[in-house]
């Protein structure tokens, strides 16, 4: 298990042990942990007590939040769900990760108007929604244009993350979610010998007079999101090696000391990726560049330099220049629907994978103000391009860092102040230990892009256990056959699939037309469920 | 819009219709053309099928300039400016052959535009109110 994976809200402490020296009150035991169906006899000799729900979601992240607003929608009460977490509220994480890679609220996502995880729906959109609230007439007719015109006169249009996380908070009051919700760490998932799991909780210390409280459930849903951020390999190395963790920070940690000093003294960073977070952290340090009158220069490194429109044909060909890839959002817009939803849902195994391979690949989106803060970065010379790939990380002069990068014109060598790592590289599923457990265990298996393998219906193949089911979404899920899965409206679209299976099993209601009208006009009026 | 050609051509035909047409049952007794009603709603109707019935060679077209679109999508300014090739073709049509109805250009206009607007609007929002997985579906009903 690595523990060099970057710290998130709500993350697992990889080194907690499974077994502590001195047994505990209702902790596990070797046995339980040895084996693969437990019995509800084996909880009760461990002393571990067992809650009765029908349905535990894991994670308390925006997948599990859609996925319990939709079961209320069809009428599930909130009584009957049970939301296991580690969580504040459900964007905290999101929003943690939004802030530090420098989309505060106040800045936009990148997030179609129609993406809407407080609303199943997606009507009224974010802009239709930021144009009601406006308070001028330009405010009003702003969204409305650039929605209206997008993607042609103006940027795809993405809603502000205040907006998202605001609009979010309302529906978790009106659907009672806090009424759900279960404090603490999930450890693991078992089948259960006559159908059904048991999902092992840790509370937090203090909290409960057991170390472990098991939820036997007839449905599971794992939604635990990245199953962990990671520096760079070169980066990681350069950390442990010179006990140095303020010079090279990842964009997913705090690192508001880099932009800080910047403005103290000037200075060189060196930028890995060519995201949509290295746009973001450009456009931060541009911003005060221009707001402080900073002469702070900037030296992009890209592995892959994109220098013009690519693709193998003439009907799959995406846009870039200047390094970079451009895409409007994570995939091609008709993967939440459209062409490529439905082409994706047929596709099996290594035909998938080449899929996957060919609308993947790192892309940002174009937007006018970060072209034209680029440009003049360009023309004026304090941002500057390397292509290659960097072999070492050294240490360098006073509190410089060296870079060595093995570039098409041979080694070249680049000294900064800082290194931004926004590579947003992910780690193996099998690093979070919950998922790791569900791979040994449950059965789960992987799919043709090495992560959990589930239906169409998002059942996470190999698991089920009588007439219990045992579900996944998000990030771990990529490689499906529904690509979108780690944005909101893959959360979505996801939490449907899910909410129309159980529905087939008779746990819900369908949401069909008359329940759909019925609970938008619940929703219009903010009503309670 | 990410439409799939199948729910192109659903979601053409079943708003038209259904949306179209009652737009057109409330517009037709306002149009400026100084007929029987009973001739106009004739006449209103007539073009409405023909928005239909030539709508569907349209999509097939639209669908072929989407395949050269990376994302695959059909923006929604795509969806409303269209409606300046397909209201011309319909006036060329009614007024240089003997297909649709003699009408005059104003009640034309009014009637076309107004449904066509609406039909706009509907789809781009409210149409995801009875039909949650219509968005996801390609804009198939069936």
């Amino acid at each position: 298990m690595s523990t060099d994976n970057i710290v998130l809200p709500g993350s697992m402490d990889p080194a907690e042990p499974d077994v502590r020296p001195t047994p505990q009150l209702g902790d596990l035991n070797q046995f339980l942990i040895d084996t693969h169906v437990w019995t509800d006899e084996m909880l009760q000799q461990a002393g571990i007590p067992i809650v009765d729900t029908p349905f535990v979601t894991i994670g308390g992240g925006i997948g599990s939040f859609v996925t319990t607003d939709y079961l209320r929608i069809c009428g599930v009460p909130a009584s009957a769900i049970t939301v296991l977490t580690n969580l504040e509220v459900p964007w905290s994480s999101y929003e943690y990760l939004t802030r530090v890679s420098q989309i505060p609220r106040r800045e936009r996502l990148r997030s179609d108007s129609a993406s809407t995880p407080d609303n199943i729906w997606g009507f009224p959109s974010y802009a239709v929604r930021e144009a009601i609230a406006a308070k001028s007439v330009k405010g009003f007719l702003d969204p409305l244009w650039s929605v209206l015109t997008e993607p042609f006169l103006r940027d795809y249009y993405t809603p502000k993350a205040g907006q998202a996380f605001e609009s979010m908070e309302r529906e978790y009051h009106r659907i009672g979610y806090p009424q759900c919700v279960r404090k603490g760490q999930v450890r693991m998932v078992r089948r259960r010998y006559g159908g059904g799991y048991f999902t092992i909780l840790t509370p937090p210390a203090g909290a409960a007079p057991t170390r472990r409280i098991a939820y036997r459930s007839q449905f599971v849903h794992v939604a635990v999101g990245y199953p962990g951020l990671k520096l760079l390999p070169d980066l990681q190395r350069f950390r442990e090696q010179y006990r140095d963790p303020g010079r090279v920070v990842n964009a997913y940690e705090p690192h508001e000391h880099v932009y800080e000093q910047l403005a103290r003294r000037p200075g060189t960073v060196i930028i890995r990726g060519g995201g949509i977070v290295a746009s973001r952290v450009l456009q931060r340090l541009i911003d005060d560049r221009d707001r402080y009158r900073l002469q702070t220069r900037v030296l992009h490194i890209f592995r892959t330099y994109i220098s013009g429109a690519h693709g193998p044909n003439i009907f799959m060909r995406r846009k870039g220049g200047d390094g970079w890839a451009y895409q409007g959002f994570n995939y091609p817009k008709s993967v939440w629907g459209g062409q490529l939803k439905a082409k994706m849902r047929k596709l099996e195994g290594a035909e998938r994978a080449t899929e996957y391979k060919l609308m993947g690949g790192t892309n940002t989106p174009v937007r006018r103000l970060w072209q034209s803060q680029l440009k003049r970065g360009r023309a004026e010379g304090w941002y500057q391009t390397l292509t290659g790939e960097v072999t070492e990380m050294l240490p360098g002069q006073g509190q410089s860092v060296v870079a060595n990068v093995k570039a098409a014109q041979g080694f070249v060598q680049a000294t900064a102040d800082f290194v931004i790592d926004c590579t947003g590289l992910e780690a193996d599923i099998r690093e979070h230990r919950l998922l790791a457990d569900l791979l040994d265990h449950s059965g789960a298996g992987r799919n043709p892009v090495g992560r959990l393998d589930v239906e169409r219906t998002f059942e996470l193949r190999g698991t089920r256990s009588g007439n219990g089911r045992l579900y996944a979404s998000g990030s771990a899920t990529l490689g499906g056959y529904f690509p979108g899965v780690d944005t909101f409206l893959g959360l979505q679209i996801a939490a449907l699939e899910i909410v129309d299976d159980l529905a087939a099993l008779g746990f819900c209601q369908r949401l069909g037309v008359g329940r759909s009208i019925k609970q938008w006009w619940l929703w219009a009026r903010h009503r309670p469920i | 819009m990410v439409p799939t050609l199948n729910g192109r051509i659903q979601t053409r035909i079943a708003v038209l219709a259904v949306v179209g047409g009652l737009w057109t049952l409330l517009i037709t007794p306002l149009l400026p053309d100084g007929a029987p009603l009973s001739a106009s709603y004739r006449a209103t109707f007539q073009i409405l099928l023909l928005a239909i019935g030539l709508g569907v060679l349209w999509e097939l077209l639209y669908h072929f300039i989407q395949q050269f679109r990376w994302e695959k999508d059909w923006p929604t300014f795509l969806g409303l400016v269209t409606v300046v090739n397909e209201g011309l073709l319909i006036w060329i049509l009614i007024k240089t052959t003997d297909v649709g109805p003699d009408v005059g250009f104003g009640s034309f206009l009014l009637h076309f535009l107004t449904v066509w607007i609406v039909v706009w609007l509907i789809v781009n929002g409210p149409m995801r109110i009875p039909f949650v997985r219509w968005r996801f579906l390609g804009g198939r009903l069936i």
